[in-house]
């Protein structure tokens, strides 16, 4: 049973006139506290995906269900991190942005510190709560962004292409962090990205989705056991199974 | 004193030295008499002796109080108009075309007829304050919320901020930057504005006043130290309010970069 059901999503909207199908029945599942990798190049509809499972956008045919509750609209069911480093609050300090959640949901003042203190260690940033996102650097934004798209303890975590603009090596180093995070939480995943590499080295599952329209193409099981090894054979044999599925 | 701060010391210095020597040559140059164009070595002791005598000190006040408080209602005003012509559409529809047709006529062309409404003396002048600075905050807010970037809106629409909260807590601070240069603009129109209000319809107070009851006794160099006071003040206010106001906020939250002073 999924936490996380999509079932025959599609949406099309209007370009001048014409009707496009940016997703054509797009169904699967994710389990609890799986992680799952949505792949495919730009153009295949995977970020409009994303904004349907995170309620920005209403598909025009189809239903996504959380714990078996059809979604309508945006939720704290939800935590969402997007690529861009701007998503912080800049006048607010790392510690007040993990708290923003928390603050919107009533929690009271104490116990918002509290978590948002909590969520801040997670992430390795207590020594920087009182820093303002302009003094942060990209990575370390991007671990703010997490602690605060977890703090207010959603059951699903959606990421777009998080990592897409840090540099490689702080994008390697940023992935092993999000496993780690991942093992502690237990939260179900949905992690866009048209990086197969990333992909491979992240998700217990790849959704493999394919454009004009977007369309899940297959979906293909990472069995390997982490820390996993980007260098090993099993690992490249899966990053090329999941290239040819693209081509 | 720290190094950035003596730098921004110096380069002040250098520049009012040379604007000073640039104006001794033409003073003393003989293209007009000297009693209209006082050389430093005139307009100095008339400052001097406005000081003295306390009239300056009042003078000042007077302006002060006036642009302060046509200031302070423009922005009460202006402020909250910007705001909701960024939010509703209704009130952009309404407020827009008003703005357009009211917004560029001079403050100037209005001291007639505030003459002839609220009298000689401070609320003409208040009144002409008022006139020139609130477009400025009407305009600046309106874009600043239309401005606020789409993706703090969207992130804390996904944290369940909605409608007020959301106004609040991501639309006015990302605003903040736009409305802090509304402020400044409406400074600068508000210098204008009361300036030639007091020319016109103060009564004996105001620096405005001073300029143009000296023309009366061809006291240029007491004009002229009028002036440099109206400079000072600008100056004054753009370091010891704007720039303070900017650096513990936007400044401080990367969201503008500071003035190198």
């Amino acid at each position: 049973m999924s936490h996380l059901e999509l079932r025959q999503i599609t949406y099309v909207y209007d370009a001048t006139g014409r009707e496009v199908a940016a997703l054509q029945d797009v169904t699967f599942g994710v389990a609890a506290s799986e992680f799952v990798c949505v792949v495919g190049r730009s153009g295949c509809g995977k970020t409009t995906l994303l904004n349907i499972l995170a309620g920005f956008l209403g598909p025009t045919r189809g239903e996504v269900r959380i714990g078996g509750k059809p979604v309508t609209g945006k939720g704290l069911d939800r935590g969402i991190v997007f690529q861009d480093f701007a998503q912080l609050f800049p006048w607010r300090t790392a510690q007040r942005n993990v708290e923003f959640g928390l603050e919107m949901k009533g929690v009271p003042r104490a116990e918002r510190v509290e978590t948002a203190r909590s969520f801040l260690r997670l992430v390795g940033l207590e020594a920087f709560a009182g820093a303002y996102p302009h003094e942060l650097s990209g990575g370390m934004q991007q671990r703010a962004a997490i602690a605060r798209a977890l703090a207010y303890n959603p059951s699903v975590l959606l990421m777009d292409e998080p990592f897409a603009a840090l540099d490689a090596l702080t994008r390697d180093e940023m992935q092993r962090f999000l496993v780690d995070v991942w093992r502690e939480t237990r939260k179900t995943v949905v992690y866009v990205t048209h990086n197969v590499a990333e992909a491979v080295y992240l998700a217990d599952r790849i959704v493999v989705l394919t454009p004009h329209p977007g369309t899940v193409r297959a979906e293909v099981k990472v069995p390997l056991p982490r820390p996993r090894d980007p260098l090993s054979g099993e690992f490249v044999e899966a990053q090329r199974r999941v290239l040819e599925l693209l081509r | 004193m720290s190094r950035a701060s003596a730098r921004s010391l110096l380069g002040a210095l250098a520049s009012v030295v040379a604007a000073a020597a640039v104006w001794e040559v033409f003073a003393r140059s003989g293209v007009f008499s000297t009693a209209l164009t006082p050389s430093l070595a005139a307009i100095v002791p008339a400052l001097g002796r406005m000081i003295a005598d306390g009239t300056l000190v009042l003078h000042t006040l007077y302006t002060l109080y006036r642009i302060l408080l046509g200031l302070a209602l423009a922005a009460v005003i202006g402020i909250p108009i910007g705001m909701l012509m960024g939010r509703f559409g209704w009130a952009e529809r309404f407020v827009l075309p008003l703005v357009s047709v009211l917004s560029p006529i001079p403050s100037l062309a209005w001291v007639p007829i505030f003459i002839l409404w609220f009298g000689l003396g401070d609320a003409a002048s208040i009144a002409l304050v008022l006139y020139a600075a609130t477009f400025p905050f009407i305009l600046n807010t309106w874009t600043g919320v239309r401005s606020v970037n789409r993706i703090w809106i969207r992130a804390a629409e996904a944290m369940g901020a909605e409608r007020g909260r959301l106004f609040r807590k991501i639309v006015l601070p990302g605003a903040l930057p736009f409305v802090i240069a509304g402020a400044r603009q409406a400074f600068a129109r508000s210098w204008i504005a009361v300036v030639g209000g007091e020319m016109i319809a103060a009564t004996n107070w105001g620096l405005g006043w001073v300029i143009f009851d000296s023309k009366e006794y061809l006291n240029a160099d007491v004009m002229l130290a009028t002036l440099l006071v109206i400079g000072l003040l600008g100056l004054g206010f753009e370091r010891l309010v704007f720039q303070l106001m900017e650096r513990r906020t936007v400044g401080r939250w990367g969201m503008v970069r500071t003035a190198r002073t």
